[in-house]
């Protein structure tokens, strides 16, 4: 591993660097004092030795490979393209050649020059790779091996080129950050920017997340939209992917599904988690509060899996011996709409009451008591005063609670069954975005068929629904709590 | 402790509303109120004064028990209205703070509408039969608290948009909606500035021709102002309680004496 | 909304004691609308005892198996027919040469005991014996070469159907189509019970075993599972937590205000909001596509794991620091310390308590998320083998505990879902420690400026 060598390289460069400093100013101390503390100093020189030497690897890691992949393809042309194949499939063959070759070579079946040297014409490759436990789908063509090797060279020239370069970087970090190392040098002011710039650094990792889910959602999306128009998608009513081609991939019955079942899980959990906020924060004493609040909180710590389980194994059976061919005859199996949207009320249940807690406790005392001032019963101040003046803010709550709803997936995936229809029968069973996002990319559809992209078709659906709906609630919680500050 | 004799100087004889006797309120493990016994005289105006912290608020807040919103508070002793004792069990805090209103400290406006406001309290006593009857009542009351003129013309806007002073004057118009017999006021000018002050002042004094009016303020100018009976409150005793006039002029107690003038306080 | 008609009754001066009709509605709509409230509390406790009665008494049968001690007669006519007990001959024999054995010794024993069977042939015991024993006995054999001639009793594994009927979740009803067993076996059953030689015991494999083919419930356990999900916390801790407090850090402390910092802030509040399977996606098309690392591995979880859980920490280290109250900082920076030593020297320790605490309780959300681990390839992998070292432990595929109770839970079979809630069981021992450490933790440093 060249890579964990070079990073041991860089680091013990980095301690040299740190302790040298140290003694570099501890032995200049006859000069004055020195501006800053001695570790300052020493961490002035790490900081030079690590930072770009380190930069520069990552960045070299995530580029040499587009660059290599892309002399390879050049150099293989189009001719060496099977009718019915892409380029793209050929080099992932070319790509698996020569991870194989590296494999025999470092499990000493091959010396490096015969890996280098193999022909076709005079070796099995294939074979041999497969001692290696490299297994091949097909023979190695000419011109599959020659590129391979070709990737091999070019990649271990890049490893070269690329320790020399980090290595000769972390050195002159060194030496600059030893030449400044003098008494008058500011050493804590530069190394608290560099640390003040890390610490902004590790913030813009969340705007770099960010970007990088829009990225991959529409990268994928827009590929999706070229095999598959964008028409359908969002005009058909069907859903029936099928892998070997003519799909039918609207979108409408999963957003159906999706729906239906989050009303219904939000029909369960506004009620009851309005209500239960209601009795905690104006009815219950201290020592109810002490035990329901953490208790009704157990409910939202409990993972989703094991609601979706909850769902799949007690609460469909239930149903379905009410409501099933034993009872009244509307529910064909355990796997329904209700189901989930039941399940997954009692998991939003302590969403809605902690939200709604909060939003009720804003609401300034002294509204209270104008109103038992005048001989309101609590009831009356409570739904005449308090829940009005917090509707802005119980309505942001409920909106939240529905973007998770939307969100979801386990229980979905475990409870609601597979089949994508519209139907009005909440016994029905439905499938949502969220179970179709799994099914399609963990099936066995290659990645670049549309079957496997509508996932991120839908999952860009999914993110600009929950983020609208986040952004318009937070919007409105914000503003209502502004009213009363 | 020592407790202030009831004096009977009064020039007109009036009836007693509210009568307390030997009250003792806890918070907790505090002794905030000690012994407090005192006659409150109906359609006059007593102003309750003190340091801050004396108990003058907490004992206000006794009289029409919103003591009892608070957890921990304990009242102990005799607090009648009329001669009902209201701390008796069958009493219904509700029923008890329909006859003794209260304004608070801060404006605390409804996020309503103006007309909603006045109307809150007359609607949940069921006290008008129509919208007719209930516009009457809120236009009556408005027109006691001194605010419709201002206010008449958009009694559909929030009661929360209005100045300081409207929205206290508000706050009264909707506590004297519900035809209270008593009403407390908690500080109710120490958030305004010196013109609302003069209003409200002014509508405090008119008020005292229908109801019995108990005020808290930390203004001993404007417990001379407006009271004619004034109970000086400290470290959680009533130490004199009498004429207005005698209280500032002529103080029997000396630790009355050393508040109003200036040392301590 | 408004229960305040205008049907009131004529407005009056009703004395304090005696309740008119309309007091005693409103008194009466006081106690409804109470008890609505305590009916939402109590149907909230209501759906936790049920979901919690429906996971232990499901799920606690997963922690004992059914066994049976049968001697085999380690036959060196089979087992070694060059003699010389040579490992690498032995291991020649496949398990295909053991099952004869383990039937054969399981049959003579129930001869031996004098059971009354309807069965002629040694085969006909093959309904009891889980298909793992053979390998159970082959590796015996073959680490104890010296052994072999000699009759040996070793404790296997019942099979499932046998482990389901002494559980309860198989009777003779509901084998009656059943090709693998028949009601003869459960007598047989019945009768090995008594003897002694089959029974129950606490099954230590399942919390630390492997898991096994589809079609060996009675053999798959969730250690496997269980490393893959530590693997994924320490890429999660050691990420996770100095990324958050560092964010954290520049946020409340040093971040001017500018669009770049609302910006920050936007983004966070948002990502704490995204659909967690929107993250396995972005681990799908970053991580696996784009940057090429293993799928299954840990690693990769890891990563999306730290990815998601970072607005968690973040959202709680920042409510930890601003908690610190400013007179701190100023006494720092009255003494000369710079702005920088002010934050890591005093407002960074003094906070540690609240950031602890958050990050246990990221790192318990994190240990139960399951829909990413499904689209970054940790479900369908059948954690069989152990990893063989750290490194592996990272990068060579594996499964996680929730994605290892959702593949048992996909498998249709009711002595997997007995598994699935067994598992249950043991994630939520794990959420139940880490967030009983986060409340010693913050009632121990709990401190009120």
């Amino acid at each position: 591993m060249p890579v964990t060598w070079l990073v041991f390289i860089v680091l013990a460069l980095a301690l040299a660097g740190f302790v040298a400093g140290r003694v570099r100013i501890d032995s200049a101390a006859g000069a004055g004092r020195p501006h800053s503390l001695p570790n300052y100093y020493g961490w002035n020189i790490a900081i030079k030795v690590m930072v770009p030497a380190f930069l520069v690897l990552i960045c070299w890691l995530i580029v040499q490979p587009f660059v290599v992949n892309g002399a390879v393809t050049a150099r293989l042309g189009d001719n060496a393209v099977p009718d019915g194949s892409t380029i793209g499939l050929v080099m992932s063959d070319v790509r698996r050649v020569a991870e194989g070759l590296d494999a025999a070579v470092s499990q000493g079946l091959m010396g490096a020059d015969q890996a280098s040297d193999l022909r076709t014409e005079f070796t099995n490759v294939r074979d041999r790779l497969a001692e290696a436990g490299v297994a091949l789908g097909s023979n190695v063509t000419p011109q599959v091996l020659g590129a391979a090797q070709t990737w091999r060279a070019l990649n271990a020239n890049g490893m070269l080129l690329m320790s020399v370069a980090v290595t000769a970087l972390a050195l002159a970090g060194l030496v600059w950050g030893y030449v400044q190392t003098t008494p008058d040098f500011r050493a804590r002011n530069t190394v608290e920017n560099a640390l003040r710039i890390m610490l902004l650094a590790a913030a813009s990792l969340a705007i770099l997340t960010t970007i990088g889910i829009v990225f991959s959602l529409i990268g994928n999306t827009i590929k999706f939209f070229s095999l598959y128009p964008a028409s359908e998608f969002f005009g058909s009513f069907t859903w029936s992917p099928s892998f070997g081609g003519g799909s039918e991939l609207g979108i409408w019955p999963l957003l159906w599904g999706t729906l239906y079942i989050s009303v219904i899980a939000l029909t369960v959990a506004v009620p009851i988690g309005l209500f239960a906020a209601v009795y905690l924060s104006e009815y219950a004493g201290p020592r109810m509060r002490a035990w329901a609040k953490p208790m009704l909180e157990v409910l939202a710590g409990i993972p989703t899996i094991v609601y979706g389980l909850f769902a799949l194994l007690t609460v469909g059976p239930l149903l379905l011996s009410v409501f099933g061919r034993d009872g009244l005859g509307w529910m064909q199996a355990g796997t329904a709409v209700m189901t989930a949207g039941l399940v997954m009320g009692i998991m939003l249940i302590p969403f809605v009451s902690s939200l709604s807690d909060d939003i009720i406790n804003a609401v300034p005392q002294s509204l209270r008591d104008g109103s038992y001032g005048l001989g309101a019963t609590k009831s009356e101040t409570i739904k005449q005063v308090i829940l009005p003046a917090a509707l802005p803010g119980i309505v942001g709550a409920i909106l939240l609670a529905a973007s998770r709803a939307i969100g979801e997936t386990m229980i979905v995936v475990l409870g609601a069954g597979a089949a994508a229809r519209l139907s009005l029968n909440p016994f029905d069973a439905m499938t949502t975005v969220t179970a179709k996002i799994v099914s399609q990319l963990t099936g066995d559809a290659d990645f670049a068929s549309p079957e496997a992209l509508v996932a991120f078709a839908l999952g860009m659906t999914l993110f600009v629904m929950t983020l609208g709906l986040n952004v318009f609630a937070l919007y409105i919680v914000r503003k209502y709590r502004e009213q009363y500050e | 402790m020592y407790d202030a004799p009831l004096r009977k100087t009064d020039v007109e004889a009036q009836t007693t509303k509210i009568a307390a006797r030997d009250v003792q309120v806890y918070y907790g493990d505090t002794h905030a109120i000690k012994d407090v016994s005192v006659d409150l005289l109906d359609k006059t105006v007593t102003s309750f004064i003190g340091p801050s912290g004396c108990g003058k608020s907490t004992f206000l807040r006794c009289l029409n028990r919103m003591n009892d919103t608070i957890d921990i508070c304990r009242v102990e002793g005799l607090i009648s209205l009329d001669g009902q004792d209201i701390y008796e069990k069958r009493v219904d805090p509700v029923q008890l703070r329909a006859k003794v209103g209260m304004v608070f400290q801060k404006p605390n406006p409804f996020p309503k509408s103006i007309y909603d406001n006045v109307a809150y309290g007359p609607k949940i006593h069921g006290m008008a039969r129509n919208k007719a009857e209930l516009d009457e009542i809120v236009e009556k009351a408005l027109r006691r608290g001194a605010i419709w003129d201002e206010v008449k013309d958009r009694l559909d806007a929030p009661g929360t948009g209005l100045s300081g002073g409207q929205q206290q004057r508000l706050c009264i118009a909707r506590a004297v909606a519900t035809e209270p017999e008593v009403l407390l006021m908690d500080e109710p000018c120490s958030a305004l500035d010196p013109i609302a002050t003069a209003q409200v002042e002014e509508l405090i004094d008119e008020l005292r021709e229908q109801y019995s009016v108990v005020i808290v303020t930390h203004s001993m100018q404007q417990a001379a102002r407006v009271s004619q009976k004034t109970a000086f409150f400290h470290l959680g005793n009533l130490v004199e309680y009498g004429e207005t006039s005698q209280i500032f002029t002529n103080p029997t107690d000396p630790r009355t004496e050393s508040y109003i003038t200036g040392r301590i306080g | 909304m408004t229960d305040a008609t205008f049907s009131g009754d004529a407005p009056k001066a009703s004395g304090l004691l005696e309740a008119d009709a309309r007091t005693r509605r409103r008194n009466a709509s006081e106690r409804r609308f109470r008890m609505y409230g305590l009916a939402a509390i109590g149907a909230g406790m209501f759906f936790l005892v049920v979901l919690l009665t429906a996971i232990v008494s499901n799920g606690i049968g997963a922690f004992q198996q059914t066994f049976i001690e049968v001697p085999v007669y380690l036959d060196p006519a089979k087992l070694d027919k060059n003699g010389g007990r040579d490992p690498a001959q032995l291991a020649k024999v496949s398990t295909f040469g053991y099952t004869p054995l383990i039937q054969t010794g399981l049959y003579q024993q129930v001869r031996d005991a004098g059971i009354e069977t309807g069965y002629e042939d040694a085969r006909d015991m093959k309904a009891l014996i889980s298909a793992s024993a053979a390998a159970q006995v082959r590796d015996f054999a073959i680490a104890n070469p010296d052994r072999i001639g000699d009759t040996v009793t070793f404790r296997i594994l019942a099979s499932s159907r046998v482990d389901g009927y002494l559980k309860g979740r198989v009777s003779r009803d509901s084998i009656a189509q059943d090709k693998n067993i028949d009601a003869g076996h459960l007598e047989l059953v019945d009768a090995l019970r008594e003897d002694g030689a089959l029974r129950k015991r606490f099954n230590w494999d399942f919390i630390l075993g492997a898991d096994a083919s589809e079609s060996r419930a009675e053999q798959a356990g969730l250690g496997v599972s269980m490393l893959g999900s530590l693997f994924m916390m320490l890429v999660v801790l050691f990420l996770a937590l100095p990324i958050g407090v560092a964010t954290s850090i520049y946020l409340e402390e040093f971040a001017p205000t500018n669009w770049m910092t609302d910006f920050i802030e936007v983004n966070i509040s948002n990502l704490a909001a995204v659909p967690s399977i929107v993250f396995g996606i972005l681990g799908l098309a970053v991580f696996i596509q784009f940057i090429h690392l293993p799928q299954s591995a840990p690693i990769v979880g890891g990563l999306t794991l730290t990815l998601m859980t970072l607005p968690t920490i973040v959202i709680s280290t920042r409510a930890a620091l601003k908690a610190v109250p400013p007179s701190i900082r100023d006494a720092a920076l009255g003494v000369g310390a710079s702005k920088m030593q002010s934050v890591f020297h005093h407002v960074l320790p003094l906070a540690m308590p609240g950031i602890l605490t958050g990050t246990i309780i990221g790192l318990a959300q994190a240990l139960g998320e399951t829909a990413p681990l499904l689209l970054i390839g940790m479900v369908g992998y059948i954690a069989t083998n152990y990893p063989d070292g750290v490194i592996s432990g990272f990068l060579s595929p594996n499964s996680a505990m929730p994605a290892q109770i959702y593949e048992w839970a996909k498998r249709a079979d009711p002595a997997y879902y007995e598994r699935a809630w067994g598992g249950i069981i043991v994630l939520l021992v794990f959420l139940l420690i880490m967030n009983v450490i986060a409340v010693i933790l913050r009632r121990k440093f709990e401190r009120r400026w």
